[in-house]
């Protein structure tokens, strides 16, 4: 492999290690605090590509659907947590296994009543719809850099509300012992709410700018589940440090296994987790 | 945890009463049904047997696996590999090849997975079978997506008399309805033996089981193994029934359809299991099958109410079927509620 195909293929996975880490970064942030096993997750992924297509077929402008498209998933988080998920927080992971399981087949029953069955195409921005020459045949675009920037961006945004603000002191307190949080008066139920709209609007955004480039399809949101799983399992449960590094880690293997062993890849990832759980059977970065 | 569900180990006697009178009715099925139902209750008893495999781990040791359906699919597709397209092999060998395999395959997945705890049980097995449904998915060899054909159904011969004959469709009924009978009597055993006891004491409380001495990986992994070789069976039995196998058999909406049939009709009883698969087939057979009204076509849209079904069902019944049948057969005996 030749330096300008490295270089492609270091940042396609960078950039695809960084989308993981905005769905895991909920992913994990509701479970630790929460206690939740949240297998709906990935819906909210479906959930954010498809405003982007309604967003840009409608008013023809990404910008407008990243910040509706989110606000939306936002609300819809914070009704579906005080409708659903607040009443199981307290249940046993089976029954949370079975009611976010029904709720796939009913948002995925809903997309297609909404926006029927057929995969849709998003357009790149056209500000953005150009490409950065590497050598004379090689060239990366531009709109890619721009979602690396993005994550970036809100991961930065994400560490500083946790470990900078009053409201992420009172998560990590929450986090920590919820009982003890709530005697010291946080009102933990709406740091649950604010916590779980978080999650829902991380994973929305994750998808309304992965849209343009992964095109809108059903059942898109299983797929990039089990990825998630799988690299909350590695980085440890409840940790958004250990998912942001695991998550590089899988983007890491699974674009240059493609390249690399292209008969094994779609295996090479669960390997690795294989082989984190034999070293470490509580993940990288258990708290 | 989950010690907090009754688990009906011992069957009440309503329960054992209703228990028979469906027995009775299946042996009388055939009789009465049309080849069509006679073929779906078969496909219903492959997955009571699938459901109960899971019960094992998932209401005996308190294990829930979300990723059972790798080792149901796995001995489908050792039929189909080992099924020549001229001519059928016996059922003698095949069937324990395709048994020790997903026992094998659990045995070797469970050395991994039983060293975790609650959630991340669940998502380590999930993403273990997510594994095995890859390999077969993006290997065109091993069928890719579209699946395998299963050219023959195996032959049960002794020397050159052919003993049964599973192209026909009642005779694969009955075979099916005593493998179904023979793995629950197993299974009951088994739960009440002392190494079913020392899975009901991991539930309730592993460490206090390792405390008192007991290798408690040793027990669980052979759990996870004896569950995965159960649902191989249940796995084969489906590849003989359809004569196709596909990946999807091993996808994750698999599991959870079996994680819901088991919790359907009362967990940890293994009898619960097969009315909860039953149950389940059924419902979704209804859903599937709603009519049109007006413009729409409410079966289309079977994902809607199955959804719903499932979220209500986690709501209202969390204790299934048998719960209910136990609730309502002993309305009279005022007892204290057991289960806190």
């Amino acid at each position: 492999m030749d330096f300008p195909t490295f270089l492609i293929q270091l940042l396609n996975s960078v950039q695809y290690g960084l989308l993981l880490f905005m769905l895991a970064a909920g992913l994990t942030l509701i479970f630790g605090i929460m206690g939740v096993v949240n297998l709906a997750h990935g819906s909210f992924y479906m959930l954010g590509a498809y405003l982007a297509f309604a967003f840009s077929t409608l008013f023809g402008s990404l910008t407008l659907a990243i910040i509706g498209g989110t606000a939306l998933a936002v609300l819809f988080g914070l009704a579906l947590e005080w409708l659903l998920f607040r009443h199981f927080y307290h249940r046993d992971h089976l029954d949370q296994v079975l009611l976010t399981f029904g709720l796939i087949y009913i948002f995925e029953e809903m997309r297609s009543l909404l926006w029927g069955d057929d995969v849709h195409g998003v357009p790149v921005p056209e500000l953005l719809r150009f490409s950065i020459p590497l050598t004379e045949n090689l060239s990366y675009p531009v709109y890619r850099l721009f979602i690396a920037g993005l994550c970036i961006l809100l991961a930065v945004g994400l560490y500083l509300l946790i470990s900078k603000t009053r409201l992420g002191m009172k998560i990590r307190a929450g986090a920590f012992n919820r009982d003890m949080a709530e005697a010291l008066g946080v009102n933990i139920k709406l740091i649950h709410a604010v916590v779980f709209a978080l999650g829902v609007g991380l994973a929305a955004f994750a998808g309304i700018i992965a849209a343009p480039i992964s095109s809108v399809y059903p059942n898109m949101g299983s797929q990039v589940l089990i990825m998630c799983f799988v690299v909350v399992v590695i980085g440890g449960i409840g940790s958004v440090r250990g998912a942001l590094i695991s998550a590089l880690l899988v983007g890491l293997v699974d674009t240059f296994g493609k390249v690399l062993l292209p008969q094994v890849a779609g295996m090479l990832v669960y390997m690795l987790m294989a082989g984190v759980l034999l070293w470490k059977p509580e993940g990288l970065f258990k708290q | 945890m989950s010690a907090a569900k009754s688990n009906l180990e011992r069957l009440p006697r309503g329960v054992q009463v209703a228990l028979w009178l469906g027995l009775l009715a299946l042996v009388a099925f055939p009789f009465v049904g049309t080849e069509f139902y006679t073929q779906m209750v078969t496909r219903m008893m492959i997955l009571a047997i699938f459901a109960m495999s899971l019960d094992l781990l998932q209401g005996v040791t308190g294990m829930v696996s979300l990723g059972h359906a790798a080792y149901f699919g796995l001995a489908g597709y050792v039929l189909a590999f080992v099924m020549p397209q001229s001519e059928a092999i016996s059922l003698w060998w095949s069937l324990p090849l395709a048994v020790l395999a997903s026992g094998l395959a659990a045995l070797v997945i469970g050395f991994f997975v039983v060293r975790t705890h609650g959630i991340y049980f669940i998502m380590v097995t999930m993403a273990f079978a997510q594994m095995v449904f890859f390999l077969f998915f993006d290997n065109r060899a091993l069928g890719g997506s579209d699946g395998l054909y299963i050219y023959f159904k195996p032959t049960v011969a002794l020397g050159s008399v052919t003993l049964l004959d599973l192209d026909n469709k009642v005779t694969l009924y009955y075979v099916t309805l005593v493998l179904l009978l023979a793995v629950y009597v197993f299974l009951r055993r088994l739960l009440w033996s002392p190494f079913g006891r020392a899975l009901a004491g991991i539930r309730v409380n592993e460490h206090r089981m390792r405390a008192m001495g007991f290798g408690t990986f040793g027990y669980k992994l052979s759990a996870f193994a004896l569950a995965g070789a159960l649902a191989g069976l249940a796995g084969y039995l489906w590849g003989v029934n359809t004569g196709y196998i596909n990946p999807e058999l091993m996808g994750f909406h698999m599991s959870a359809h079996a994680i819901m049939m088991v919790i359907l009709g009362g967990m940890g009883n293994f009898a619960g299991a097969i009315v909860g698969a039953f149950t389940f087939e059924y419902v979704l057979h209804l859903f599937k099958d709603l009519p049109y009204v007006g413009q729409v076509h409410l079966g289309k849209h079977w994902q809607l109410w199955m959804g719903s079904f499932i979220v209500l069902v986690v709501m209202f019944a969390p204790r299934g079927v048998l719960g209910i049948v136990q609730a309502v057969t002993s309305w009279r005996k005022t007892e204290p509620r057991n289960d806190g």
